[in-house]
């Protein structure tokens, strides 16, 4: 997890740097954080403790808990950064002297993080960079910073822009939790839900950008998704009462269970009903399954356990033809009762045309083509394209199919499109 | 990456010797730790060799074998199955494993399907997947 590529060229000490730090960078932080009282300042004594790792374990070897001396280092880095600024002298002088005689140094013969704390610390954390005062694009930047351990340009190359773009959107998250004196505390009963529902919307966001790229060539980067699949494996192993964690979870193993069949061979998207299901990872799909199982026993179903059910009819499905199309459209209708959405209505539609009633899933696509939200969402023409195939208006629906090639900013997709277009001509021809 | 972690056996494994409450409580933090971090996807421990079989094929015949098996270092008596980041985060997790009365255990990454490369031709894949099929049918 560090500023260079990695990890081709680079030795096996630095790799193992690596593994260390994405093993134990959030508590790090988080530890950290709970006794400085701010994530920032936290993350980047963190950070100064990487660097002299990486300058003095070549040379020096690897010490014998290589995290206790992570830890220390940047105690005492903490301790030496404050006192050096000025700034940072008069809000943290109080707590360098704190840390200079904070807990005792740590060895291998006890925990290097206080046990008993450390869950709450790391759950903390991740709350922290997910705070409704930054923006969701600082929240992702962080979360995947402060609680993934990525580097700044791991992150950058993963969302496809400059290392700088996202320095500074760590730099501002950063600046802004500091100035609005959010601290490191758990959120209040009161504002529980509402601080959870922001944690799984961005662990959800990064694992859709890994699902499917928005933009550039490449379909799916899935290391971003694996990343968020262990942010949602940490969060729910921290918060195991929580149904809508482990729906997201369920979801997300569900959906990643796909990956090795959405591409063929030459890399070109295969959809769903015509994956070759025997590559769906089966491990990913049991423990889905089982943990949407277990959402379900928890509590009241939210938005992302219901999701989850609808992808566990797809994945209870060996062939496409023994969907349960009937249960899906019910899914959706569970998830439109929870708020109206557009998209939601529109994978209801497809939902409806599978099941056998593509005239009636027609007729709710046009109502939400007069929808603004919808106008240049390019699945509308597509599904339009598709239901229309079903009526056998062939001539239609190659102009649907066209229209939403030239509206997707994939060019896989696009490229399947265009095929579909040039089918659905060749039939009505 | 994923990858399966081999717990190789003992002579106490082999022995049917269970393991005391402290190895157990220890294994189970170990293990909530390994929950916790979003690394662990399964495992489990296996009886001994003694109430396990080998089935050996020749010549088109399937020869069964009862346990137990001599060469216990290369026997196994547990699984884990991780996902992790590289080679080297399953090691730093090995290392954290509380182990310490000479157990070993041995790393393996699982094949993914870029890692047959060329060799594995969109023909053999599709004759892969009409295998698998023909199985499920079978098997429901």
């Amino acid at each position: 997890m560090l500023g260079q590529p990695m990890p081709s060229e680079s030795n096996a000490t630095d790799r193992t740097i690596e593994a260390v730090w994405r093993i134990d960078s959030a508590k790090l932080v988080a530890t950290l954080s709970r006794q400085v009282g701010d994530v920032g300042l936290a993350e980047d004594m963190a950070q100064d403790a990487l660097v002299v790792a990486l300058e003095q374990w070549p040379e020096q070897g690897i010490p014998d808990s290589p995290t206790a001396w992570l830890l220390t280092t940047a105690r005492n880095r903490g301790i030496d950064r404050i006192r050096r600024d000025r700034t940072l002298r008069e809000k943290y002088g109080e707590i360098a002297v704190e840390l200079g005689r904070a807990e005792p140094e740590p060895g291998p013969e006890r925990a290097v993080f206080d046990e008993d704390r450390i869950g709450d610390d790391v759950l903390t954390l991740l709350f922290t960079a997910c705070h409704p005062a930054l923006t969701v694009d600082s929240q992702v930047a962080l979360t995947l910073k402060a609680v993934g351990g990525l580097s700044t340009p791991e992150i950058a190359r993963a969302f496809l822009v400059s290392d700088a773009t996202i320095a500074q959107r760590v730099v501002r998250a950063k600046r802004t939790l500091s100035e609005s004196g959010v601290g490191f505390a758990p959120p209040g009963d009161d504002e529980l839900s509402e601080r959870l529902r922001a944690v799984l919307g961005v662990i959800y966001l990064i694992f859709n950008e890994g699902y499917a790229a928005t933009s550039g060539e490449s379909w799916m980067r899935t290391d971003l998704s694996a990343e968020a699949l262990r942010l949602g494996r940490v969060l729910v192993g921290l918060a195991p009462e929580e149904p809508e964690a482990h729906g997201l979870v369920a979801l997300m193993e569900i959906q990643a269970s796909r990956f090795p069949a959405r591409t063929d061979g030459e890399g070109r998207v295969v959809l769903l009903m015509d994956q070759d299901r025997a590559r769906w990872d089966r491990l990913l799909i049991r423990l889905g399954l089982e943990r949407l199982e277990l959402a379900e026993a928890l509590g009241p179903a939210g938005p992302y356990l219901l999701q989850a059910r609808i992808a566990a009819c797809h994945a209870r499905a060996a062939r496409p033809e023994d969907t349960d199309w009937h249960e899906i459209v019910a899914g959706y209708d569970a998830l439109l009762e929870l708020g109206p959405n557009p998209v939601t209505e529109l994978n209801r539609a497809v939902a409806v045309g599978m099941a056998g009633d593509p005239a009636a899933a027609l007729a709710t696509v046009d109502d939400l083509g007069s929808d603004r939200r919808m106008s240049g969402y390019h699945l509308l023409p597509s599904v339009r394209g598709e239901l229309l195939a079903k009526l056998g208006r062939f001539d239609e629906a190659a102009g649907e199919f066209e229209r939403a090639a030239e509206m997707t900013g994939n060019d896989r997709e696009r490229q399947v499109l265009e095929a579909k277009a040039a089918e659905m001509k060749e039939i009505s021809s | 990456m994923r990858c399966m972690v081999f717990v190789k056996a003992t002579e106490d494994s082999e022995a049917g010797v269970m393991p005391s409450e402290k190895d157990l409580s220890e294994m189970g933090a170990f293990n909530e730790e390994l929950v916790a971090a979003g690394v662990m996807l399964d495992g489990n421990g296996l009886h001994p060799s003694v109430k396990g079989v080998r089935v050996r094929y020749d010549d088109g015949a399937a020869q069964v074998i009862d346990g137990p098996f001599a060469e216990t270092k290369e026997l196994v008596a547990g699984f884990w199955v991780w996902e992790v980041g590289s080679m080297e985060e399953a090691i730093e997790w090995a290392r954290r494993i509380p182990f310490n009365h000479g157990e070993s255990v041995e790393i393996r990454p699982v094949f993914e399907p870029e890692d047959f490369g060329e060799e594995y031709t969109p023909e053999l894949q599709e004759r892969g997947a009409a295998m698998e099929a023909k199985i499920r049918e079978q098997h429901g």
